[in-house]
């Protein structure tokens, strides 16, 4: 390993901090401006996602009913919520950056139906309902026969726990009386525990799709909708979605699974390999050990099995996430931010921050922890100064926002991602 | 909304309240004797006391200093249920511990305060002690061993339930509970129940009536109109690590303080615990504050307390009899009290109520004795001389044991729902089938308490969904009531982390909570 021998140095004008879904949607909108990027962070949450993109499902302060209109929903946060990261960002910027977004993947081989006027209903595993403004093109079908209470056969896969079409249906039926469900074997894997991930690699088969169409057919009967667990495929989910609905005759639509699922992974595994394609140096599955500030620039330090890296770029963009990331820790005595030791917005003491019930409408204080930017996105010092005119912040790192009950993860992410990506260009020029 | 309510009618010999280890244990002992109990409680099997605290069956050493008589109960207890109720127990041993800044008179005289109570107690070097818990402080002072042993309260529960079950079809109902009692002639003529899963009201006539609600007891006797139980409320609270830190229980060797034993339970530890006065039994749960001085008083034994990683946390009461003074609840008597409420002119009704999950059998022995007496039953007590019975339906709960049963079937199909505890299909298959309590649209809760569902490091948050789905599978639910069922047992599992979230346990609950409200939305059932 002639690797192991040497440090390696890379320069970029931007390093992206943080490999979920606000880090590479700043690495996408950076490419978009001919921004020379690198990003590095653990890949890992992108995988829990399920594929749908949120911006406004539900409106603080009770969360009451799933709100219709996400852009409507921002005006009434600007009045209740100003400090929201949300009510910081233009509207027309955050239709932008979902615009970006969407598009990109979709030449990237995962399509999306684009930003509307309204959020859509994402189907659940539970058979419940979640409010999204864009959805991927594999599970739009199923919004749409939902909305329009079409005949639908959810199919489920013996061996295939997690994911009961019989739940679904359940759950469904009293707003869509014409849904029923079947139980099928997938094939070549009759018995035993089977997972989605294997399932959907092995659709990259052409084989094993023309099996399956036809238990798919025969599964179907006289329904022209059928609804699966979402495993169509790794790499080219519509094609593989396509090619069974042609076989089959049928209309086809995923529902995601219980994470970490395989619209998750389709887009880890997307961004691994078309960023490095693309031009950005993408350092995956690594954690920045030191970050420090130097003239006109900064310095990030981290390892891998090979050895050191080191990366020098004129710019910083921190979009690490929360404590499942480990862009926040929280501690005995206090939330930190680990990377930097920015001050972190959060209650007085830790007996604030979790209400007595889990499922309490109005979230649990400590969600709403953060760090504080200012209106170009830099992050704030214990002085209430920026720590840095090079450092900028993206994601549900920020303090103010709880995107848990409001349905907002991925609107915070990819809304900011955009802000902060402007912000870099500005000073870069 | 005028909604009939359906009314149901039950006989029995014996009407047992309450569901801990002690109404189990009088619900065997009765069958034993012949005589036929209806064993109810309002949430369900150890859902009080016995099932919130260490697990610890005591030597007895613990009360030396305090209770003389109870620390010779507990010896002679302990010793009878490691014979008959082996499979519940855990032969872990004990060691007292004092470390720098506790008393030394106490410890030195410790070996001479536990001779008078028979308690077999060895002094050995500080270096032994080290070789046997290499976790514990290098500030340790002296050191002995002594009988404790761990005891699993939950199928202990179980298994007496099911076999008084098996011997004379005695029976328990879950989540019944206990309205008002009529009263006619100086007897309790029934009791009027209300099963709060379905809202329906059950009237139970009985020839004789027994409270053991522990805690709750006082409520219950006043229901009767009997004033003579007068109970002050102890709560304790106690937090479970993630990983078993010692083999033995650990104890500090001082008068019984916060965060002085550490009980290994299968393949964790439970940490505790304080001792609070509390005036009601209403808001009994864990603080923030509890947790913090277990933790710093604990650390003091074992350093590495302060840096484990905490999955839960839990609270319990101890009943205290009203006599009892002192400045601290836990120097009050353990010792119980079994109340025939004869001077409050009822014949067919007592109360048992104090003691501790240790001596459970003789309280269950002295209430039967008191029971059948009054029924002019004079067959003896079995229960310290007959072995208790395995169950199928109720090995679940046993830690580490599902992955045994599991790997030795050897089934493909049978496919794991709880990652973490290694749960399979087949004990969800044979809870609902069989376990005592076992019902139609049985709770994720229920389940979980007969089981290790839940108990791992994501305390459900996976397996809750998984069960549920494989319960919709199954054909158990036909709607909303899973879903229902999984954000109860949810916010059942919060109950005990809420206080114990910091560290790891922080970004499992954040992938817990994206998961269950972000995506499934069961933050908002009512609107979704």
């Amino acid at each position: 390993m002639c690797m192991s021998e040497e440090d390696r140095h890379f320069s970029a004008e931007l390093a992206v901090i943080g490999t979920g879904l606000a880090g590479f949607a700043a690495s996408i909108f950076a490419l978009k401006r001919n921004i020379k990027t690198a990003q590095v962070g653990n890949t890992g949450a992108v995988a829990y996602t399920t594929g749908y993109l949120d911006l406004l499902g539900s409106l603080a302060p009770d969360y009451l009913a799933s709100i219709e209109d996400p852009w409507q929903g921002i005006e009434q946060l600007r009045d209740s919520h100003p400090r929201h990261p949300l009510c910081r960002i233009p509207k027309d910027d955050i239709f932008t950056a979902f615009e970006q977004f969407t598009s990109f993947l979709g030449k990237c081989g995962i399509a999306y139906t684009p930003p509307g006027e309204f959020n859509v209903s994402g189907l659940t595993p539970a058979g419940t309902l979640k409010p999204t403004l864009c959805v991927p093109a594999t599970m739009q079908v199923g919004s749409a026969a939902f909305s329009q209470k079409e005949p639908c056969v959810i199919i489920d896969f013996k061996g295939l726990k997690g994911f009961s079409s019989r739940q679904v249906v359940a759950n469904l039926k009293d707003r869509w009386p014409k849904l029923s469900s079947k139980r099928v074997e997938f094939p070549d894997m009759v018995s035993g525990e089977i997972y989605p991930e294997v399932m959907a690699r092995s659709l990259e088969v052409p084989a094993t799709r023309e099996k399956l169409a036809k238990i798919l057919a025969s599964a179907a009967g006289d329904v022209k909708v059928i609804g699966l667990p979402a495993i169509l495929g790794m790499h080219a989910p519509d094609l593989v979605r396509e090619e069974l609905e042609q076989l089959t005759g049928l209309q086809i639509f995923e529902i995601p699974t219980m994470p970490p699922s395989v619209p998750g992974i389709r887009l880890r595994e997307m961004f691994e390999q078309l960023f490095p394609q693309k031009g950005v140096t993408l350092i995956p599955q690594q954690k920045v050990d030191r970050l420090v500030f130097i003239e006109n620039g900064a310095q990030l330090s981290l390892n891998d099995s090979f050895g050191p890296i080191s990366i020098h770029a004129k710019s910083v963009i921190l979009a690490t996430g929360r404590f499942l990331s480990g862009g926040l820790k929280a501690g005995v005595d206090g939330v930190s931010e680990p990377l930097l030791k920015l001050p972190v917005t959060q209650p007085d003491s830790r007996r604030e921050w979790y209400r007595e019930k889990y499922t309490d409408r109005r979230g649990h204080a400590v969600n709403s922890a953060g760090i504080e930017v200012d209106s170009s996105f830099r992050p704030l010092d214990n002085h209430g100064r920026p720590y840095s005119k090079n450092l900028f912040a993206a994601g549900v790192i920020l303090a103010h926002q709880d995107w848990i009950r409001g349905r907002c993860g991925a609107g915070v992410a990819i809304a900011t991602a955009y802000k902060a990506v402007e912000e870099v260009e500005k000073l870069l020029k | 909304m005028t909604q009939k309510q359906k009314r149901q009618t039950v006989e029995t010999d014996v009407l047992i309240i309450g569901g801990g280890v002690t109404g189990a244990g009088i619900m065997r002992d009765l069958a034993f004797r012949g005589l036929q109990t209806l064993l109810i409680d309002r949430k369900d099997l150890c859902a009080g006391a016995s099932g919130g605290n260490h697990g610890l069956l005591h030597s007895g050493s613990r009360y030396i200093s305090s209770d003389l008589h109870s620390a010779i109960e507990c010896r002679e207890e302990s010793t009878i249920l490691k014979h008959v109720a082996s499979q519940c127990i855990e032969e872990t041993g004990g060691l007292f511990v004092a470390v720098e800044g506790d008393d030394p008179g106490f410890a030195e005289n410790f070996a001479a305060l536990c001779q008078p109570a028979g308690i077999a107690c060895n002094p050995i070097s500080i270096d032994d002690a080290k070789k046997l818990e290499p976790l514990l402080s290098d500030k340790l002072f002296k050191a002995y061993k002594v009988p404790d042993a761990t005891v699993d309260p939950f199928r202990l529960a179980l298994l007496n339930v099911a076999h008084a079950r098996m011997i004379n079809s005695s029976s328990f109902r879950p989540h019944t509970e206990l309205l008002h009692f009529t009263l006619k002639d100086g007897k309790i003529e029934s009791a009027t129940c209300r099963d709060n899963q379905t809202n329906s009201i059950l009237t139970i006539y009985a020839n004789q009536y027994v409270n053991a609600c522990g805690a709750w007891a006082m409520n219950i006797a006043q229901l009767a109109g009997c004033k003579d139980v007068n109970l002050l409320y102890s709560k304790g609270t106690l937090l479970v690590s993630h990983d078993r830190l010692t083999t033995h229980v650990v104890n500090r060797l001082r008068p019984p303080g916060d965060g002085d034993i550490l009980v290994p339970g299968g393949t964790v530890s439970v940490l505790g615990t304080t001792s609070i006065r509390v005036d009601d039994l209403i808001t009994v749960k864990p603080t923030v504050a509890e947790i913090d001085i277990n933790v710093r008083e604990g650390t003091a034994m074992i350093p590495a307390l302060a840096k484990a990683r905490y999955i839960r946390a839990f609270s319990g009461v101890r009943p205290l009899l009203q006599s009892a003074g002192g400045s601290d609840d836990r120097e009050a008597t353990r010792g119980f009290a079994l109340l025939d409420h004869s001077t409050q002119n009822l014949s067919n009704f007592c109360t048992i109520t104090g003691g501790k999950l240790t001596t459970y059998r003789l309280m269950a022995e002295k209430t039967s004795d008191l029971v059948a007496g009054r029924l002019n039953n004079s067959e003896p007590c079995q229960t310290h001389v007959t072995p208790l019975p395995d169950e199928e339906s109720c090995k679940w709960t046993e830690p580490g044991a599902s992955p045994k049963y599991w790997y030795k079937a050897n089934d493909p199909e049978d496919m794991i729902l709880c990652e973490c505890e290694m749960v399979p299909q087949s004990a969800i298959d044979e809870i609902v089938k069989d376990a005592p309590g076992a019902e139609k649209e049985m709770t994720l809760k229920a389940i979980a308490l007969r089981s290790r569902a839940g108990k791992g490091p994501c305390q459900g948050s996976f397996c809750g969904i998984r069960i549920a789905s494989y319960l919709y599978d199954q054909g158990h639910y036909h709607d909303k009531t899973g879903l229902i069922h999984m954000r109860d047992f949810f916010n059942e599992r919060f109950k005990g982390t809420r206080t114990v979230t910091w560290g790891l346990q922080a970004a499992q609950m954040e992938l817990a909570e994206a998961l269950h409200c972000g995506l499934l939305g069961l933050d908002n059932l009512e609107n979704n």
